[in-house]
């Protein structure tokens, strides 16, 4: 059952709303894909734990 | 006159209505931004940076949102002389659909919002570039030269030359001489580009109060100085043709057309007004529409030697 019926301003405003829905539903979509994008650029990344990993640096390396 | 009576007599308060989403899109000058696209692919691609699909289309995507934000920041501001002129009369503000003030907080958000995003997919100088575009349309050629001087198509036409050097900027991470040279290309070709325009349409500019070549140097000196930027164009067209990004299509297609435009504008530099109202500007128009096609043919021939030679393919030599 609807809750009532929708106010004019609503119904009025529907397109451009609409339209603000779909471009910042598009803008987060274009930031996850960026971010993807940009992650697997530079290969496997490997995050900091607290734990000494010599193989990370330049000697460790050698 | 009082003060009072003069600001009656000068402004016309624009008030803006329910403005739809196309309205808004409308600010942005979709048909320029269609030109920025283009050209900033083709800076873009010609580089001999790789690019990341995903990133290149952001960068085109924020590229194209910063001149849009710039349309919007000129409508904003242009508001006054647009209600004048007949050509400009429908636009969002002047037909009352978007208030001004709206205007300048879509060119002001989207503005911030490109630079920083194109600063983020790619590199700082790319957003610099845009940030400064951006600032040279709306400042520099809106607000300061479009109603002071009659070169306001010559220095302004910089703001529309940017975009391949952004794009080329954007996949390499500096400006090289190929980026400077493309940018030479759309900045000479602006002005014989619109004065030919200039010529044959009665432009209602005058009213509006902005100088038009046209109209503060006369029509016989427009004519000259059409011919003497085209000569100008034309080092440039061939200059690109000596670096990397150009291939021997390239090569031809930019003697063939210099030589088309040079003829063209040797007709205009020729004619009279009589003989020019004799023909109602056959000449004027064929060259302005072959400018047109001149811009289009050799970024054309850019993108697709640029897209054959990754795809492996040489035109010649193998």
């Amino acid at each position: 059952m609807a809750f009532g019926k929708d106010h004019e301003l609503h119904t009025r405003r529907s397109g451009r709303n609409l339209g603000v829905a779909g471009l910042l539903i598009g803008f987060a979509a274009i930031v996850f894909g960026l971010t993807i994008a940009k992650v697997s650029e530079d290969g496997p990344v490997q995050g900091f734990d607290h734990v000494a990993r010599p193989e990370l640096t330049e000697r460790g390396q050698e | 006159m009082s003060d009072l009576s003069f600001e009656t007599r000068q402004t016309t308060v624009i008030q803006g209505g329910e403005g739809s989403f196309g309205d808004y899109f409308a600010l942005m000058k979709p048909r320029v931004m269609s030109l920025v696209i283009f050209t900033a692919l083709v800076g873009l691609l010609v580089a001999p940076v790789p690019v990341h699909p995903m990133v290149g289309f952001c960068a085109i995507l924020f590229i194209a949102i910063g001149a849009g934000a710039s349309g919007a920041l000129n409508m904003w501001w242009d508001a006054d002389i647009d209600q004048v002129m007949r050509r400009t009369r429908k636009r969002p503000i002047p037909a009352g659909q978007v208030a001004p003030g709206e205007a300048l907080a879509l060119g002001l958000g989207l503005s911030g919002l490109s630079v920083v995003m194109l600063s983020l997919a790619t590199n700082l100088l790319a957003g610099f570039l845009l940030a400064f575009t951006i600032f040279f349309y709306a400042v520099v050629y809106s607000m300061w030269l479009k109603r002071s001087t009659p070169q306001n198509i010559v220095i302004g036409g910089a703001a529309g030359a940017f975009p391949p050097m952004i794009g080329w900027v954007a996949a390499t991470g500096s400006i090289g001489l190929e980026a400077v040279l493309m940018f030479a290309l759309i900045f000479m070709w602006t002005p014989p580009h619109f004065w030919a325009l200039a010529l044959f349409m009665k432009s209602d500019y005058d009213d509006a109060g902005v100088p038009m070549l046209t109209v503060t140097h006369g029509r016989r000196e427009t004519r000259r100085q059409i011919l003497i930027y085209t000569i100008l164009l034309v080092p440039v067209s061939l200059g690109l043709a000596m670096t990397p990004v150009a291939g021997p299509l390239y090569v031809v297609a930019a003697v063939v057309l210099n030589a088309i435009f040079l003829k063209g504008a040797w007709s205009i530099w020729r004619r009279d007004e009589t003989i020019a109202e004799a023909d109602n500007y056959f000449v004027e128009k064929k060259v302005f529409r072959f400018s047109l096609l001149y811009l289009f043919l050799h970024f054309g021939v850019l993108l697709i030697e640029a897209t054959l030679a990754r795809a492996g393919i040489a035109l010649i030599g193998g």
